[in-house]
């Protein structure tokens, strides 16, 4: 008897949860960017509003941009009406999105404590809960003793640089599993007949009298009734070719995990002013990361001070990690605004569509964007809690200065 | 980490610098008679572009002097630096 080949006894290979395409020649509607807001807007698309002949255009492969790099904290906690309205929605989706997709996503409602460290932060912080209150975003003040309470390994000392003088708690908010929710709506989507073509990069935009008529890739043209971007980090690449400017600035964003450990951190913790903020990974990992790299770039690697820095934040607030090593760190190109709210809308092409400025904090709104920006690209002009984020905000000034606001970004 | 070669200090470590952003962006002549469009254009919008950038950047830590650099945004490469009131070079 002939030995058997090696491999011959594996079993078969797991049904695909999507399969890929070849581009066609033209699309009703061509999303660039195969990145959650990519995904989800192509889902609700085909999902609310009954356009199917939709194509994703990834230049990578699907999520391997910021969606597989985030550290996927979910919270509704802002300070501003406009934003309150449009994470809250997302929240509330987060909550059936299990059932909604049928596929397992790890979210897990452990509660987001954002730390006041001094006198300004805690009356920042109260001022953001009743604000939240009102906006039915459920939010507590919690003081030192209590915070203790919902996460015991917080150093409280009030001998430390930075005491701990009490935190907001939004036990709503939490953490999902950033790739599952990737699958999970890639694998809805493709169900509708969404297609999906990875390592295809959009290469130019095509206008005609000011609207756009489809887009050059690197595997060809191919025609749109509509064009809507979702390239995060390099939508100012993209929008440049129909020759328009935004004002978002690209910059690396790094995290860290440590190795696996016992559970011990059973919240999410954010530091503005000690500059860390962590939470631990159903795996053990513990998840951390801080602010952006100051200086604009494209790579997606950053520099190692900035890790030193969020180390030593961590180990402050946190003694308990000095003896965890450092597993793995890593970084995505992340696009900011002046205002560190997200540009979702209209633009000045017809028919061409922005959703881009989501910075460092764009995982939690990925059910709420992709349901917003779906509508706005079904229907030619913004869903309601969108219209707020249009461009034009930045000429008429009415910004949504959630930078000083939010206490924290991400 | 970059290694950023000061214009009075030579090569440093980017942990010494601060960074200023887009340079050569000029305050307007006359602001009050700028448009909206005008305005928000000089306030928002700075170039983004993925490839050689000019801009600012302090040796903070050092000679606290401002000056400017030509970086490469894709590759992170430093073209060449110069010192506030000269000309840009032009890229190599
Ligand atoms: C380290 C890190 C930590 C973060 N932590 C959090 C967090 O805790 N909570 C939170 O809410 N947010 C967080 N964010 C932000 C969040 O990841 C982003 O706001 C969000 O992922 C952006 O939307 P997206 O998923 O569609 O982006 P992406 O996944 O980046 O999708 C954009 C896609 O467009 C593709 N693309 C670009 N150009 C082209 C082109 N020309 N042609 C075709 N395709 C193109 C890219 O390859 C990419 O796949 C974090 C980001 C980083 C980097
Ligand atoms: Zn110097």
């Amino acid at each position: 008897m002939s030995p058997r080949p090696p491999g011959a006894d594996l079993p078969e290979h797991p049904d695909r949860l999507w399969n890929a395409a070849e581009p066609k020649s033209s699309y009703d509607v061509v999303i660039v960017g195969g990145g959650g807001h990519g995904l989800a807007t192509a889902y609700y698309l085909a999902k609310n509003h009954g356009i199917t002949n939709v194509a994703v255009l990834e230049r990578g492969w699907l999520a391997g941009g910021n969606m597989a790099r985030n550290t996927t904290i979910i919270r509704s906690n802002y300070l501003w009406d406009e934003s309150a309205g449009i994470y809250e929605h997302a929240l509330k989706l987060w909550e059936g999105l299990e059932d909604e997709l049928d596929y397992p996503l790890l979210f897990s409602q452990r509660g987001v404590l954002n730390l006041a460290h001094s006198l300004q932060d805690v009356r920042d912080s109260v001022r953001r809960v009743e604000a939240n209150r009102l906006n039915g975003v459920d939010a507590e003040w919690l003081d030192p003793r209590q915070v203790k309470e919902v996460c015991p390994i917080v150093e409280i000392s009030p001998d430390v640089r930075y005491p701990v003088m009490g935190a907001t708690f939004q036990p709503r908010a939490g953490i999902a599993k950033h790739d599952y929710v990737a699958w999970g709506f890639a694998r809805a989507a493709a169900a509708l007949g969404v297609e999906f073509i990875e390592n295809c990069e959009v290469t130019g935009l095509r206008v005609s009298d000011g609207r756009v008529t489809g887009v050059e890739t690197t595997r060809g043209s191919i025609a749109a009734g509509r064009v809507a971007l979702c390239a995060a980090g390099h939508t100012s690449v993209v929008a440049a070719t129909a020759g328009i400017d935004l004002p978002l600035q690209s910059h690396p964003l790094q995290a860290l995990v440590s190795e696996l450990l016992e559970p011990v951190h059973p919240t999410v913790v954010m530091s503005n002013a000690v500059h860390v903020y962590v939470s631990q990974a159903h795996k053990g990992e513990l998840v951390m990361g801080a602010g952006i790299d100051a200086a604009n770039s494209y790579r997606q690697r950053g520099a190692f001070h900035i890790i030193e820095q969020q180390m030593a934040a961590a180990l402050e607030l946190f003694p308990i990690f000095a003896r965890a090593h450092v597993l793995r760190t890593w970084g995505g190109v992340v696009d900011v605004t002046p205002d560190a709210s997200p540009i979702v809308g209209l633009s000045p092409v017809d028919g061409l569509y922005l959703n881009c400025g989501w910075g460092t904090g764009g995982f939690k709104a990925t059910p709420g964007v992709g349901w917003c920006f779906a509508h706005t690209v079904a229907h030619d002009e913004p869903h309601p809690l969108a219209a707020p984020f249009s461009l034009d905000r930045f000429v008429t000034g009415a910004l949504v200065d959630e930078h000083g606001a939010a206490a924290v970004a991400h | 980490m970059l290694l950023i070669p000061c214009p009075w200090c030579g090569p440093r470590e980017e942990a010494e610098f601060h960074y200023g952003g887009q340079a050569h962006v000029a305050y307007p002549e006359d602001p009050a008679a700028l448009s909206d469009e005008e305005w928000a254009r000089y306030l928002f919008f700075r170039d983004n572009p993925k490839g050689v950038f000019a801009e600012r950047w302090s040796h903070s830590a050092g000679c606290r002097r401002w000056f400017n650099a030509l970086r490469d945004t894709a590759t992170n490469q430093i073209h060449g630096v110069y010192r506030v009131g000269e000309p840009r070079p032009v890229a190599s």
